[in-house]
């Protein structure tokens, strides 16, 4: 009996995490919130209730709440009562983002983050950027802040057309 | 310590309050589009740290208050912000030196606050280092880049050199509430990083062709006791006026 009631549990919490991770990130839709890693987890609690814990990207990021409100939407389309959960800690890197959705904010035309959180240390440090269209690492940097917090805005030197760099964090 | 530790956070929820209201005052009025994006993007951050500040101090306190009821329903000496974050925006070159200042100091500050006993205040600290890291890198390059510019632009950095120099000292100022806070590990002795702030500020003002501020300068103090300049009251009416006119009100 016990074992059972674990065993649904589990199919339940898969589930759960299955409806809440297809969400797609509201400002990058090319890539979800589970492969931009602010979908942190989806458990199961005691009253049978999924509560996903989700992370913000920057602490000022307006995206965060349409982020909570479509991860909650789509627990509760998929059967669930849901809540969402902020959490803070460990903070949001951009090293989460996995191998398979850097391809897909490349094939979007944002270059994907393309070193470890520790390079930003430096006080003017530089990063080689290839364009996502024509690959050339010959591009500039024409500002830090682009169009999103997470973004900076690049030029490529190569096929003169600008583009948008996921930043390191 | 709980009376301690709301201060502090009270005083950093304030700093980033004030400062991210006077640098979100550019946007649509920056000298080229890449900053118009560039400082309210800025401000975003600097509200956003706000935000978990003010909701965290909410909670230490006890009495029910959220982050709104913080930020928007206090009075002008209820503020407890640095003079320096309170100064009006000026030419571009005031705005660039004010946020060099403020975001060299915190960076100092989050790196030493990511050890911070206190759990919630490290999570704050470990997400807004990351933050503040962008903040220094591009105040530091325009502090460069209008310092070693036109004589023009050598000339506003210079003036604004002498305008603000005079509100730095107020950063590095100890009290019995950071006296407290810093033997219980929960937040750094805010004099413990003036060395460092001097050495990043040293090196980019080198690097401006900038001319050091005379170390003797008077410096002008009173923020953290709620003593404003006159210009507060006049950023107070703007950012309180919503929830002056229609209390409560939700959108």
């Amino acid at each position: 009996m016990v074992a059972q009631a674990a065993i649904d549990r589990a199919e339940m919490q898969a589930r759960a995490w299955e409806a809440a991770a297809a969400v797609p990130d509201p400002e990058v839709p090319c890539v979800t919130v589970a492969d931009l890693g602010i979908l942190r987890s989806v458990d199961i609690d005691e009253a049978g209730m999924a509560v996903a814990k989700v992370t913000p990207t920057y602490s000022g990021c307006p995206a965060t709440l349409a982020i909570e409100l479509s991860v909650e939407t789509a627990l509760r389309e998929a059967g669930f009562d849901a809540r969402v959960e902020r959490v803070m800690s460990p903070a949001w890197t951009t090293d989460w983002i996995g191998e398979d959705a850097r391809e897909k904010l490349r094939e979007y035309g944002i270059a994907p983050p393309v070193e470890a959180s520790g390079s930003i240390r430096s006080l003017f440090g530089e990063t080689q950027v290839a364009c996502p269209r024509c690959g050339s690492t010959d591009t500039s940097r024409i500002s830090e802040f682009g169009s999103t917090p997470c973004k900076a805005h690049y030029r490529c030197e190569a096929c003169l057309e600008p583009f948008d760099y996921f930043k390191c964090i | 310590m709980k009376e301690e530790l709301y201060e502090l956070l009270l005083r950093l929820a304030d700093d980033h309050l004030i400062l991210g209201h006077r640098v979100s005052e550019w946007c649509g009025h920056a000298p080229t589009l890449e900053e118009d994006l560039a400082l309210p993007n800025i401000a975003l951050d600097l509200i956003g740290q706000a935000r978990s500040l003010y909701t965290y101090a909410g909670e230490v306190e006890g009495k029910g208050r959220d982050e709104d009821q913080l930020a928007y329903l206090r009075l002008e000496r209820d503020y407890r912000n640095l003079l320096l974050v309170e100064r009006p925006n000026g030419d571009f070159a005031h705005t660039i030196l004010r946020q060099l200042y403020f975001s060299v100091f915190m960076q100092a500050w989050w790196r030493e606050a990511v050890k911070s006993t206190d759990e919630t205040l490290a999570a704050i600290a470990a997400k807004a280092v990351k933050e503040t890291v962008y903040h220094v890198r591009h105040a530091a390059e325009w502090t460069i880049r209008l310092g070693d510019g036109t004589a023009e632009s050598a000339r506003r950095m210079a003036d604004a050199v002498e305008a603000l120099d005079r509100y730095t000292g107020e950063m590095f100022a100890s009290d019995a509430v950071t006296d407290a806070l810093a033997e219980a590990g929960i937040a750094p002795d805010p004099a413990s990083l003036k060395a460092e702030w001097d050495r990043v500020i040293a090196e980019v003002f080198a690097e401006a062709m900038l001319e050091m501020p005379d170390a003797q300068t008077y410096q002008q103090t009173g923020g953290r006791q709620g003593k404003h300049g006159e210009e507060m009251g006049f950023l107070l009416a703007d950012l309180q006026y919503m929830q002056r006119a229609y209390p409560g009100m939700t959108w």
